[in-house]
């Protein structure tokens, strides 16, 4: 599946680790079908923010969400909402590359898929290789599709990653900080990638390169931690308006270096 | 393709987890129902008598294991004795110097030890002592535990002085304190709360033992007359009197038992809260 | 002399070294001290293994490897073979396997990934405890409990529906084989529960975030990502487990009947390499008996210094260090 329709919109949504506030009351059209980028200094509630998007944040003890995030129409925190078969439309990538060390550069690609059906051993194949080429991962790897995928470099490691993520078909694909563990030329294959995977998914990406956001995203968003330590969204626009012509003094600040 | 439907997913996940949950009440029920036979078959079975007579002869109701309970403690004297030098001085090697091949090796074989079944130093012991010496002891029983509690003791020591911050030491070091005076007075001390907290766990455990005592300490039914004689001890006598025939003796057994456990769990849980307190991290 | 010439060579660079290090000579002795303490436990080990091996040479030499398959050990005409021995302690062994592998994982993974903190703590502390109870307290339980249970209700129900099966056959005592292998399982659950939880715990939280991120279950993703990350610590666990089943003494000893012979039933009374020494060791009266029981011992610290190697090499692959090595 490709051509994804489905925004995110996001609607007072608050999140908090026990008592501990997080994130506060943020309101967010995240356009279908584009890049958006999360900045803003560290501790703003910037991965919170797009871990509440597939439901990961209440996997942490005692985490708790208030709001709406609407996918598709649906409030994904409406209670006939089950968290698994949200994260089938909504794919993650972490901060570091994490395959599954147990099994096959093959084997991790094919892991989300195997979780929903069984596969006669073609149509399984087909899919990897289509989830591979799309993370452009396919040249260099197909003549070792049965090595450990943690034999790869880190850069490849996270394009696996990425593969692994889009052979379930989400329509949408949430990156947190996919490059903070990498070197600058992974870095931007990474960022390449992303800007090929643009117009068939709707992408946000959390980064605190605020290069990088102007280079791979249409809009942006700008998180700040206010004085409580609780996480707000600043501002919220295309990018080319965000970074030269911000509305926000905060904003300005961040972007011209004064700040944080 | 065949679709693996999520309601399908969704049950055996349940199922699954419900499985894991009742693994857990399986691994507790005997566990509990060993707990609760000890108290109440011991403490029905326990009186002052016990406490503080010796056996009486078969035929003879009444009567204690005073003696045995007397001997464990001695035996675990002697067992202090051997392992804590040996314990105590290959942790400081391990954690001051341990680098290169050597404390490899001792380490390896430190885990080795662990590993080693108590019987088969009960043989060792017999071989290397109670042979030569041409007779059971209470010695021989002291040393066997001893080696069991060595591997034990050396691991908590170099454990707890890695622990120690190196600051401490650069200070003294500072001041011309020489290296083994640093060791002495700055390091030790500063972990021994941590190290005594081990010794005290690893003397719980062996007080239980029984196998490495069968031909070393023996057992005595009599009060210990010199640590080259056969000793009592509270798990041999425990023992003897379980696998006896005599409704008395058994219900002496389960007394014994329940002294036996008390004592260590007292000790185990005692140390541990004590420990807790202190955030020092046991295992 | 070459020892003379050798130890001098040693002595002198040991000097240069502490000199290096700007040590004085309390330092060095004390260095020394604690290394020469350190070696000791290396010596003390082979020091084992030599002794035992030296009193036994007298039945090494007499039955040679037939010793490990005899089937008849009969002390009246000096014929020692230790095969029911050897028999006994791997089916008691693996029977104890069979039941406790499976309890034990289901509580670790309750334990590492299921329980909230607030039972998490008690449970661990519950069973770290009970791995703390002596021998000798399973084994009067066993005689007293475990024993008149198997023979009243569990072993006429298997007998009754099983009974076809060989394992099920013959009359029931409760003591015996089947008696042994529980009671084991029973005493190593702790064992392999407490160290298989740490090795769950050790996985890297990012790997269930990219499970669940699949859509997956919480059972997908802890037997897909969880379990097997852990498999290697995991059989080690298990085979510290089967190590302390394989040197359990004196529990097994109490419950197990002590015959000399091999029987393929399961309700039949039998012997474990461990239980045959702690029953005879003080009966043996002459030289070769001795020898025989003490080569016993011999081979039973042999096979539990291969499993723990093992064992341990499989844990700090995951855990990354030495861990669970308390003895218990």
């Amino acid at each position: 599946m490709s051509g994804a329709t489905e925004g995110v919109l996001v609607e007072r949504l608050s999140a908090w680790y026990g008592r501990v506030q997080a994130l506060k009351e943020v309101d967010m059209d995240v356009p279908p079908n584009r890049v958006t980028a999360v900045i803003g200094p560290s501790g703003c509630g910037k991965s919170t923010l797009i871990r509440c998007f597939n439901r990961m944040h209440e996997t942490i003890s005692a985490a708790r969400v208030c709001g709406k995030v609407i996918l598709n129409g649906v409030d994904i925190y409406s209670p006939e909402v089950d968290p698994v078969q949200i994260r089938r439309s909504v794919g993650m990538v972490f901060q570091r590359p994490n395959p599954f060390p147990t099994m096959s550069i093959f084997d991790n690609v094919a892991a989300g898929i195997k979780l929903t059906r069984f596969h006669r051993g073609s149509e399984l194949a087909e899919s990897v290789e289509r989830s591979l080429r799309r993370a452009a991962l396919w040249d260099e790897v197909k003549d070792k599709l049965k090595d450990s995928g943690v034999a790869l470099s880190g850069g490849q490691q996270q394009r696996l990653c990425i593969a692994r993520a889009l052979a379930v078909d989400p329509g949408v694909l949430l990156m947190d900080e996919p490059c903070s563990a990498l070197d600058p030329i992974a870095s931007y294959k990474i960022e390449e990638l992303i800007t090929e995977l643009r117009g068939d998914y709707t992408i946000v990406i959390v980064t605190h390169n605020m290069q990088q956001a102007s280079r791979v995203a249409d809009h942006t968003a700008f998180m700040l931690a206010g004085e409580d330590g609780i996480g707000k969204l600043v501002e919220f626009g295309e990018t080319k308006q965000v970074f030269t012509n911000p509305r926000d003094k905060r904003t300005e600040d961040y972007i011209t270096g004064r700040f944080g | 393709m065949i679709v693996r439907s999520y309601g399908w997913r969704k049950a055996k996940s349940l199922v699954m987890i419900a499985l894991v949950v009742a693994c857990v009440g399986v691994a507790l029920v005997p566990l509990v129902s060993i707990l609760a036979y000890v108290t109440v078959r011991g403490a029905t079975a326990l009186n002052f008598a016990f406490l503080t007579q010796l056996p009486k002869p078969v035929g003879e109701t009444g009567g204690g294991m005073a003696n045995a309970i007397v001997g464990t403690l001695i035996l675990l004297g002697l067992a202090c004795c051997v392992s804590l030098p040996i314990g105590i001085f290959s942790g400081v090697h391990l954690a001051e110097y341990g680098k290169g091949w050597f404390s490899k090796l001792v380490r390896f074989i430190t885990d080795v030890l662990t590993g080693v079944p108590s019987i088969t130093v009960g043989i060792f012991v017999y071989t290397v002592i109670v042979l030569p010496m041409r007779s059971f002891s209470a010695i021989a029983g002291g040393i066997a535990l001893g080696i069991i509690m060595v591997p034990t003791v050396t691991k908590t020591t170099e454990e707890m002085l890695r622990m120690v911050p190196r600051s401490l030491r650069e200070g003294a070091w500072a001041l011309g304190v020489p290296r083994w005076r640093t060791i002495v007075s700055v390091v030790i001390p500063t972990a021994a709360g941590g190290i005594v907290t081990g010794i005290l766990l690893a003397v719980a455990r062996v007080a239980g033992e029984t196998a490495p005592l069968l031909f070393t300490a023996l057992g005595n039914r009599f009060w210990h007359s010199g640590l080259g004689q056969p000793i009592a001890a509270l798990p041999l006598q425990v023992f003897a009197y379980a696998i006896s025939p005599y409704d008395d003796w058994q219900a002496q057994a389960w007394a014994g038992a329940f002294v036996l456990t008390a004592m260590i769990l007292i000790v185990s849980i005692v140390v541990r809260i004590v420990a807790r307190g202190r955030h020092i991290t046991t295992r | 002399m070459t020892i003379v010439r050798e130890g001098m060579k040693i002595i002198s660079a040991t000097k240069k070294r502490s000199r290096l290090r700007g040590e004085n000579l309390p330092d060095v002795t004390f260095r020394l001290v604690a290394l020469a303490f350190a070696g000791l436990i290396v010596l003390l080990v082979l020091a084992m293994a030599i002794a035992m091996a030296k009193s036994s040479w007298p039945a090494i030499q007499q039955f040679g490897l037939g010793f490990l398959v005899g089937r008849t050990w009969d002390p009246v005409f000096k014929n020692f073979g230790a095969l029911p021995f050897i028999y006994g302690t791997i089916v008691s062994s693996l029977l104890a396997l069979l039941l406790a592998v499976p309890v034990s994982l289901g509580s670790a993974i309750f334990l590492a990934e299921l329980a909230p903190a607030w039972v998490r703590g008690p449970i661990s502390l519950m069973i770290e405890l009970l791995a703390a109870i002596p021998s000798v307290v399973f084994g009067i339980w066993g005689i007293f409990v475990l024993n008149p249970w198997l023979r009243t209700s569990v072993e006429p129900m298997l007998g009754n529906n099983f009974g076809f099966f060989p394992l099920f056959q013959g009359p029931m005592y409760g003591l015996g084989m089947l008696s042994a292998g529980l009671i084991l399982a029973i005493m190593i659950v702790p064992t392999i529960t407490a160290i298989s939880r740490e090795v769950l715990m050790a996985v890297p939280n990012s790997q269930r975030e990219a499970m669940l991120a699949l859509g997956a279950t919480r059972w997908e993703m802890i037997s897909k990502a969880v379990v097997s990350y852990a498999r290697p610590g995991i059989v080690g666990a298990v085979v510290l487990g089967l190590g302390r089943a394989v040197g359990e003494t004196m529990a097994v000893t109490m419950v197990i009947g002590n015959r000399h012979e091999i029987s393929a039933s399961l309700f039949a009374p039998g012997h474990t390499m461990a239980s045959v020494i702690a029953n005879e060791f003080s009966e043996a009266t002459y030289n070769l008996y001795l020898a025989a029981l003490v080569e016993t011992g011999l081979v039973l610290l042999f096979v539990t210094i291969l499993l723990n190697a093992l064992a341990r090499l499989l844990v700090w692959r995951i855990a990354g260090g030495p861990k669970g090595a308390q003895r218990e």
